[in-house]
């Protein structure tokens, strides 16, 4: 019942996308977003979607899966285009009654639409190809120069990768007490709010126990191996770029550059 | 009347890439007052079975009759068979929650929805059960050693006067003494209460010793289903699934195979003791 929450949505298949740094692709999603606000004008837009079709192309990830991230956004989308479509001011082609559609509104509403929708498709291209520990272990290095102005980087990194790997833990763990509690005649469905809320406690109490009882033996088992934070630790698995990443970075400035030459040099 | 299962399949997952045939045209039959073994590697299905028999998991074809009534059927209520097939989970301590042991063992008769006074006197037995006297009944579940949790948990259990009473491998982790005084505590209840028990375990010495039968899961199917005695004949077949025979079961093979005219057919080492000294006595 509860197994079935995937967490994330990696998409584990073997490509050319997947088997990148993950620097390369944070750095590659910040440039394709970045591009998409310099963007506008027609001719860049096809560029934006050209390199967008190509990254779709290598990542071997369903169409589908890509699509679905839309679905959180659609109210939103729905609601930018309809005020840019009826409320830019410029030459009217349709009007009824107070309402007037701009030649104007058109493009920009259109441009509007077709970003937002650039904007989700290519983020999740990011996180369908790489798994929440690259993600992480790629943030952190990435980020290393905040360690200068004393930011805990490797800190706030490694909370994020234990966090994500107890969801699993404690989603199984909620099951297993949950029918364990049912085996004792509780009944997790009916009732009120407030009635529901209080047959949680037979759930929830256990759970934070195990919790709590799963942090002090990971704080154990770290200190038993003498973890000390990130200073001076190596890694079993750096992240290393390879031939492949020094393409796609260059791929990225081309792109980046044909982008704003479209824009500057018209 | 007992337990009955037919053509039960369970398949987890189905449709996804993740689908697995947990349980295969399991057929069996429990009956009243018997003390049945279950035993298989680690992922056989043992667990997935026995959350069939109390109706937490839904068997995807099948039917499984209850004194006779078959618990798929509409309007079966599903609440009420749960206190009819008491279900002990692995490490049942970990599902202790109230704030003293005897109101968490009183959990279980209160989703009954019995009188006060029932509820407390089922409590009170149920802890006598177990071997708990009332000195502990006021204090803090958490504050007790591994072995009491868990017979604070058995309890929990016991407290709704189940028929059938199954336990899920009720010694796993606990010291010699823990695991013997549990399963003591256990062959108490089938002999003087008469209730069903079917136990879980990893360790055939245990098997060995209490129960009348033994049910052998492989991959989701049973494979063997009969005396200890006979299921243990198999050893070989066993090894290869990934289980073995009691440890005595080997002594005897060997010493059998050194010209050492011994019955085989042994299992316990009360029974090994007993026949080695009628061959020395000859």
């Amino acid at each position: 019942m509860l197994k079935d929450i995937t967490l994330g949505q990696y998409y584990p298949v073997d490509s050319f996308l997947h088997k990148l740094d993950p620097r390369t692709k944070l750095f590659g999603t910040m440039v394709f977003i970045i591009s998409l606000f310099v963007v506008n004008d027609i001719r860049a837009y096809l560029i934006a979607t050209l390199f967008l079709a190509s990254a779709i192309w290598l990542s071997q990830v369903p169409l589908f899966y890509m699509v679905r991230g839309l679905k959180a956004i659609v109210f939103l989308l729905l609601i930018s285009v309809s005020f840019n479509l009826f409320l830019t001011p410029g030459e009217a082609i349709f009007r009824l009654g107070f309402i007037k559609i701009t030649r104007e509104g058109i493009q920009i509403s259109a441009f509007m639409g077709v970003r937002l929708i650039y904007l989700v498709v290519g983020s999740s291209i990011m996180t369908l190809t790489t798994t929440p520990n690259q993600l992480t272990d790629g943030l952190e290095k990435s980020l290393n120069f905040l360690n200068k102005v004393r930011v805990p980087v490797h800190e706030v990194a490694m909370m994020m990768s234990i966090a994500l790997r107890f969801i699993p833990i404690l989603v199984e763990e909620t099951d297993k007490i949950m029918k364990a509690q049912m085996a004792r005649g509780a009944d997790f469905e009916s009732g009120n709010l407030i009635q529901k809320a209080k047959n949680m406690i037979p759930l929830l109490v256990p759970l934070f126990i195990s919790a709590f009882r799963r942090a002090t033996d990971l704080a154990m088992a770290m200190e038993a191996r003498c973890y000390r934070g990130g200073e001076g630790r190596t890694k079993m698995k750096p992240l290393r770029y390879g031939r492949r990443d020094g393409v796609t970075y260059l791929v990225f400035v081309l792109y980046l550059a044909a982008v704003a030459g479209v824009r500057f040099i018209g | 009347m007992g337990i009955k299962v037919e053509h039960l399949n369970y398949i987890y997952g189905q449709g996804t890439a993740f689908e697995q045939h947990a349980l295969k045209d399991i057929d069996l039959e429990i009956k009243d007052g018997e003390f049945v073994g279950l035993i298989g590697h680690t992922g056989s299905g043992k667990s997935t079975l026995i959350q069939h028999l109390n109706g937490l998991i839904r068997g995807t074809s099948g039917a499984i009759y209850f004194n006779g009534k078959n618990i798929y059927e509409a309007g079966y209520n599903m609440q009420a068979l749960r206190s009819h097939v008491g279900l002990v989970f692995q490490y049942p301590e970990h599902q202790l929650f109230e704030v003293d042991v005897f109101s968490d063992v009183c959990f279980g008769p209160k989703n009954q929805k019995l009188s006060k006074e029932e509820i407390e006197s089922r409590s009170r037995e149920a802890l006598t059960m177990v071997g708990l006297d009332e000195s502990y009944y006021k204090r803090s579940p958490f504050d007790l050693s591994g072995g009491q949790k868990r017979r604070v948990a058995i309890a929990g259990v016991l407290a709704m006067r189940p028929e059938v009473l199954i336990l899920d491998e009720p010694t796993a982790g606990l010291d010699p003494k823990g695991r013997d005084e549990i399963l003591d505590q256990i062959e108490r209840l089938h002999k003087e209460q008469k209730m069903t028990i079917i136990l879980v375990s990893h360790s055939m010495e245990d098997i060995a010793r209490y129960v009348d039968r033994i049910l052998v899961m492989n991959h989701g199917e049973k494979v063997y289903d009969d005396t200890p005695k006979e299921v243990f004949m198999h050893y070989k077949e066993l090894e290869a699934i990934g289980l073995a025979a009691p440890q005595i079961t080997y002594v005897v093979h060997t010493l059998k195979e050194r010209g050492i005219p011994i019955d085989t057919n042994i299992t316990t080492i009360e029974e090994a003791r007993d026949e080695i000294l009628r061959l020395l006595s000859k």
